[in-house]
C-alpha cells in the first residue's frame, strides 16, 4: 500500500530517528517503520510521543544534532504541528515528512483533500504530491537528498485511501544502490551536549530579515536541484520524477492540470478523450512548493485554453491550485483563458467521467463566466 | 571552557555573513544563566533516596550525579523549582537567595 512505499522509502534512506503520532490514514507508515525498527531491519530510533506537536519537536531535535529524521502524519494532526513547520524550515532542519491529504473536520471525514497540506503551504517546506505508490517510495529517497543539499523540509504527499491504502507493485531498489544515491547526512552545523548553542534565540530586526531571505532564495534553487536529482536517479533506477509531470500537452488545445491521484485518472480520461478526436493533455503538477513557475508557462505557450481541478478551496478565494497557474500565467499571457474547477472535495470520487464533463465544459465556453466551477456538487 | 568571554553585541553587516541557521554563535557554557536565580535548590542528603529524577528532570541539565548522589550546579541552575516539585522523598528545599 502507499503507505508502506512511504515506510520503505524512509528505511532505504537509512532515517536515523522517526518520531511519530498514529492518526488515519496514516497510521500502517509508522507501524512498519516501528516494526523494522524493533526487528532490526532499520537501525534507526524510534521515539514514541504523546502528539503531532511533539513528534515534529522530537524530529527537530534529532535533525539538529545531525540525525536523518522521518516522521508522517494526516490532516488534524499536520495542523496540530503547524508551529513546529515554522521552525523546521526556519531552522534550516532537512526534516522529510509523509503527509496523508485528509479532508479538515469537521464534519469528521477521513477522506482525501487538499486542504490539510495546501493550508501548510508558506511554512516554507518543499511540497511534493505523488500519483501512485511507486512515485512515493521514489520520492522519499529524493526527498532526502534535495532536502539536506539545501537544508529545506520537506513533505512526501499523497491522498487517503486512493493511494494510502491501494496495494500496487512497488519496484524496491537495492539496498547498496540507494546508499551510493543518498550519502550518510553530515550537516555542517550541529549542536551537541558537547557544544551547547542556543537554538531560535531572540532574533531581532537587524537579522531576521536575512534569514528569511536566505531562506528563499535557497527555495529558489530548488527546481533546478529537483530536476537535476531526477535525472541523476532515472540514470541509477530507470525512473524519472521533475517538478511536473505532461501527458499529450504538446498539441493539447486544452491543457487539464492536476495533482495526487487525480492526475492518473485524468491521464487515463485523456487518453480516451484522444480516441475520440478531442486535443486535450495533462499536466500533472508533482511540486507545488517552489510553485514550477518556468515549467509551466513553457507548457502553455501553445494551448488555447487550461483548466485547473483542485481538491481543496481556499474559502473567499479560489482553489489553490488554480491561483497558483494564474498568478504563473500573469505578465505571459493576459489572454489564456484558464478555468478553475472545484472536484472531490472529503473524498468524493473524481473518475474519467469527471474529466469528460470538465473537458466538455471548457471547450464549450470561450472563457470561464465564474470564479468557481462546481463538479460534482448535488444543488 | 579555555577562558572567560564577555557578552558582546554582534551586528552581522550582510546576509552573507549571517549564519544560515538561527542559533547562538557563541558556546551556551558562557551563558552562566545561575544568575536568573531568585531561590536556589538544597538537597537534604539524610532523606534522598538517590532516585535520580531530579537530574532527570532537571530542564538545564544543572543536576549531575557524583558518587550516586544528586549535585547541583548552581553556575548554570535558573531555580525553576522542578526538581523539587518532581523529587518523591521531597527532600529538595527551595531556600531564599540572600545578597
Amino acid at each position: 500500500m502507499g503507505n508502506h512505499a512511504l515506510s520503505y522509502g524512509a528505511m532505504l534512506g537509512r532515517a536515523q530517528v522517526i518520531a511519530a503520532y498514529p492518526i488515519t490514514p496514516q497510521t500502517q507508515v509508522v507501524e512498519l517503520l516501528s516494526e523494522m525498527c524493533a526487528d532490526k531491519t532499520l537501525d534507526a530510533k524510534f521515539i514514541k510521543v504523546e502528539s503531532e506537536h511533539s513528534a515534529m519537536a522530537a524530529c527537530l531535535g534529532a535533525s539538529l544534532a545531525g540525525a536523518r529524521t522521518f516522521t508522517a502524519t494526516s490532516a488534524q494532526g499536520l495542523a496540530l504541528m503547524h508551529e513546529l513547520l515554522h521552525w523546521a524550515s526556519g531552522g534550516r532542519l532537512p526534516v522529510v515528512m509523509g503527509n496523508i491529504n485528509r479532508a479538515m473536520a469537521p464534519g469528521w471525514s477521513i477522506w482525501s483533500d487538499q486542504n490539510d497540506s495546501l493550508s501548510q503551504r508558506d511554512t516554507g517546506w518543499i511540497q511534493f504530491y505523488c500519483s501512485n505508490n511507486q512515485e512515493v517510495l521514489d520520492t522519499v529517497i529524493q526527498a532526502f537528498k534535495v532536502s539536506e543539499k539545501l537544508l529545506i523540509p520537506s513533505m512526501v504527499i499523497l491522498d487517503a485511501f486512493t493511494l494510502s491504502h491501494t496495494y500496487e507493485v512497488v519496484d524496491v531498489p537495492e539496498q547498496a544502490k540507494v546508499d551510493k544515491f543518498l550519502p550518510p547526512f553530515k550537516p555542517e552545523i550541529t549542536i551537541t551536549p558537547d557544544d551547547p548553542h542556543a537554538f531560535g534565540g531572540l532574533t531581532g530586526p537587524e537579522h531576521y530579515f536575512e534569514l528569511r531571505y536566505k531562506l528563499q532564495k535557497d527555495m529558489e534553487k530548488a527546481p533546478a536541484l529537483i530536476e537535476e536529482t531526477g535525472k541523476e536517479y532515472e540514470k541509477m533506477f530507470g525512473r524519472y520524477l521533475g517538478q511536473v509531470e505532461e501527458h499529450c500537452c504538446d498539441d493539447a488545445e486544452l491543457i487539464l492540470v492536476t495533482s495526487g491521484t487525480m492526475g492518473s485518472t485524468a491521464r487515463v480520461a485523456v487518453d480516451m478523450l484522444r480516441e475520440e478526436g478531442i486535443k486535450v493533455g495533462n499536466l500533472r503538477i508533482k511540486v507545488f512548493r517552489p510553485f514550477p513557475f518556468e515549467k509551466v508557462r513553457n507548457i502553455f505557450k501553445n494551448t488555447k485554453k487550461v483548466a485547473v481541478i483542485d481538491r481543496n478551496i481556499s474559502y473567499g478565494h479560489h482553489g489553490m491550485f488554480f491561483q497558483e497557474v494564474k498568478s504563473a500565467m500573469y505578465g505571459f499571457d493576459h489572454d489564456l483563458p484558464i478555468f478553475g474547477f472545484i472536484a472531490g472535495l472529503g473524498g468524493r470520487d473524481i473518475t474519467p467521467s469527471t474529466f469528460r464533463e470538465i473537458v466538455e465544459f471548457s471547450l464549450e465556453k470561450n472563457k470561464p463566466e465564474e470564479e468557481i466551477i462546481w463538479i460534482g456538487v448535488n444543488r | 571552557m579555555k577562558k572567560e568571554k564577555q557578552a558582546k553585541e554582534i551586528i552581522f553587516k550582510s546576509e552573507k555573513e549571517v549564519p544560515l541557521m538561527p542559533m547562538s554563535v557563541g558556546n551556551m557554557l558562557w551563558n552562566k544563566t545561575g544568575g536568573w536565580r531568585n531561590i536556589r535548590p538544597v538537597i537534604d542528603f539524610e532523606n534522598c533516596i538517590q532516585c535520580g529524577i531530579c537530574w532527570k528532570f532537571c530542564p538545564d541539565a544543572a543536576i549531575y550525579i557524583e558518587n550516586e548522589r544528586p549535585v547541583v550546579d548552581y553556575v548554570y541552575c535558573k531555580g525553576c523549582g522542578l526538581c523539587a516539585e518532581e523529587c518523591p522523598s521531597k527532600c529538595i528545599a527551595m531556600v531564599e537567595e540572600e545578597k
